[in-house]
């Protein structure tokens, strides 16, 4: 089975695991964007199709969040929070050296794919800002250091 | 053997508790995991007989062992911990979150029990009899909520628990369901037994996967859900995630969110209570305000009712954050005032610099100046003054933040997160960061001051929700107090 294919029956499956449920659409889409880190440009006709809506209605809820990425990220996906608690704390004093140590912009991912940089507004970690989520695992009083670090294999 | 606990949630460990835990672990001792304390500046901390030592590293634990290193002192007698009155966070940081018998031998289900031993409607006396106002922002009375969609005739009601605990500064909903589940689950449950709902659903954001892991082992083994109590009533959860969308936090964007939409916010009425989930009568409901139901239910409503000022009822934990010393959750009652808060449980900022802005109430609160520091925290109090209490979160800034980028990002933000429905919120936001830009550099400052003044007046009355309506609050308090940071442009 090719890789292609592998991915729309596992869309297809994760998509079917939602029929049951109330407004199933957002959360077959979670699913599918944990699943993958991003939502595959196959998923809008196959969700469309599984859970009988139309294209139209998962464009567009694919498009509001801001979770559902578009294209696979980098190896590690590194978010920044640039929130007030953590402006308080002083993160935008080391957005730049955040992204001269992890050699790519805010919303970008570096060209060999090895990271992917991304704002975010707060983690519920305001009593240790600045925060920054690496892997999904939380960090707090982050420096460029400690992100560059983390991200290090 | 001896026992310590270390804190499981995710705020300790991303300082490095997993670490710590397992330091103590290789040199033989019980490790039980539990909530956070919520005193976050020694975290990671170890508690060893009611002893707490900290903020530790793995190296540490020989020495806290052998000679007593790191001691801080017995817990009873930290003082920014004495001086709190601990009713919802009781048990946060006293056990493993994920023990249902340890939840029940410390009082657990004994809230539900009560409300199932009494009539639905007088479960809601008992939550109106409180004072119980919702946690979330808008300080609605609770027991007129649910009455609301009591009394609305219908076969499917639903109990909508909002956990899209967005704003920044705020984390006392994340700490209550990592640290305190099935207190949670528990007012859900009570929440239904008096609305008539047999469903509840809890909508948690994507920022939170410790909570959501907690919360789905939780649902999974409470031992109330899904099961024939009194009288026939059955209750279940679901967990629903969002997926990085602010504006969910609103309760009909929310609600949209749930039934697998856009965020978009719905217009009122019709309200939530009489068309809420999938057209269905709903309760919507903040983490705390549903946690608080069991409390009320098991201890009476006069206890509730007995702490508090003026019309804010019972306790409220407040959460310190940004540029503060000591930052963390200190819950106490209503009526404590925001100095109070920042210099004697916070120990003033961090960097150690002079407290010019405090924003309370998270983006869309106002930022006061150390003159309005001593403002009573309660609801009529902050609006009083311009503000708002919002989820109690307190944001402090040191002498060099300026106002004026922060009231530019308060624009930039509501655009960034603005669903778009209503023209003063989608197009307004983007204006509003134009015109500041404008007055900071020093174009026609007079009048893009008149500029900003209108534009604020038609987001304030003119948009469909609190995203746009409330943006201008932060803007507003900006300009009122430090008028100074706009005026930089222009004298140059």
């Amino acid at each position: 089975m090719n890789e292609t294919t592998e991915t729309a029956d596992s869309i297809r499956a994760l998509a079917r695991d939602c029929l049951g449920l109330d407004g199933p659409v957002m959360e077959a889409l979670v699913r599918i964007n944990q699943r993958f880190g991003y939502v595959p440009p196959e998923a809008q006709a196959i969700v469309a199709d599984v859970l009988n809506v139309s294209q139209a209605d998962v464009a567009g809820v694919t498009g509001f969040y801001s979770d559902f990425r578009k294209a696979p990220p980098g190896r590690v996906v590194v978010q920044l929070c640039r929130a007030e608690a953590c402006q308080a704390a002083g993160v935008e004093a080391v957005v730049k050296d955040v992204e001269a140590a992890l050699g790519c912009a805010f919303g970008e991912t570096r060209s060999d794919g090895a990271v992917t940089l991304e704002d975010a507004y707060c983690f519920g970690n305001c009593a240790l800002s600045p925060a920054a989520m690496i892997d999904g695992r939380l960090v707090g009083r982050v420096d460029a250091q400690a992100i560059s670090d983390a991200v290090k294999p | 053997m001896t026992t310590v606990l270390i804190a499981k949630d995710s705020g300790a460990k991303s300082v490095g508790a997993d670490a710590v835990a397992a330091a103590f672990e290789a040199a033989g001792l019980d490790v039980i995991r539990t909530g956070s304390r919520g005193l976050y500046w020694l975290e990671p901390m170890a508690e060893i007989d009611g002893v707490v030592y900290g903020p530790l590293t793995p190296e540490d634990a020989s020495g806290v062992l052998e000679s007593g290193a790191k001691r801080i002192g017995p817990l009873a007698d930290i003082p920014e911990f004495a001086m709190q009155n601990r009713m919802l966070f009781k048990r946060v940081g006293a056990m493993d979150p994920t023990d249902v018998e340890a939840y029940r031998a410390s009082g657990g289900e004994a809230g539900l029990n009560a409300a199932l031993a009494i009539s639905p409607d007088d479960v809601i006396q008992a939550i109106a009899d409180s004072g119980l106002r919702g946690r979330g922002g808008a300080g609605f009375p609770t027991g007129i909520k649910w009455r609301t969609v009591a009394d609305t005739p219908d076969q499917q009601k639903y109990i909508v628990c909002n956990a899209d605990e967005g704003d920044s500064g705020t984390f006392a909903d994340r700490m209550l369901m990592e640290g305190d589940p099935y207190l949670l689950l528990e007012g859900l449950a009570i929440a239904g037994y008096a609305v008539g709902a047999s469903k509840g659903f809890i909508y948690l954001r994507s920022e939170y996967p410790d909570a959501a892991e907690t919360l789905a082992n939780a649902i999974a083994n409470a031992p109330f859900l899904d099961a024939d109590l009194a009288g026939g009533f059955r209750f279940s959860i679901e967990l629903r995630m969002g997926a990085g969308a602010y504006i969910c936090g609103e309760e009909t964007a929310l609600l949209e969110s749930l039934e697998g939409k856009r965020g978009l916010s719905r217009a009122k009425p019709p309200l939530p209570a009489h068309a809420g989930a999938f057209g269905q009568p709903t309760v919507v409901n903040n983490v705390l305000t549903l946690a608080a139901a069991p409390i009320i239910l098991a201890e009476g409503a006069e206890a509730h009712q007995a702490m508090g000022t003026g019309r804010s009822r019972g306790t409220m934990p407040f959460q310190l954050a940004g540029n503060i010393k000591q930052g963390g959750l200190v819950e106490a009652p209503f009526g404590i005032t925001l100095r109070q808060l920042v210099e004697d449980f916070g120990g003033g900022t961090r960097s150690g610099r002079p407290v010019r802005a405090v924003q309370v109430g998270g983006p869309l609160g106002a930022y006061f100046p150390e003159s309005l520091l001593d403002t009573p925290m309660d609801y009529e109090a902050f609006a009083a003054a311009g503000g708002m209490l919002g989820h109690g979160g307190v944001v402090v800034f040191d002498d060099t933040v300026d106002l004026a980028a922060q009231a530019r990002f308060a624009f930039a933000f509501c655009a960034h997160e603005s669903c778009g429905k209503c023209t003063p919120c989608r197009i307004g936001a983007q204006r509003g960061v134009e015109t500041v830009d404008k007055i900071t550099s020093g174009e026609n400052v007079d009048a893009n001051f008149t500029v900003l003044d209108d534009l604020l007046e038609v987001m304030r009355d003119g948009s469909l929700c609190a995203l746009g309506g409330l943006t201008p609050t932060p803007v507003e308090s900006a300009l009122k107090w430090f008028k100074q940071d706009f005026d930089k442009g222009a004298s140059q």
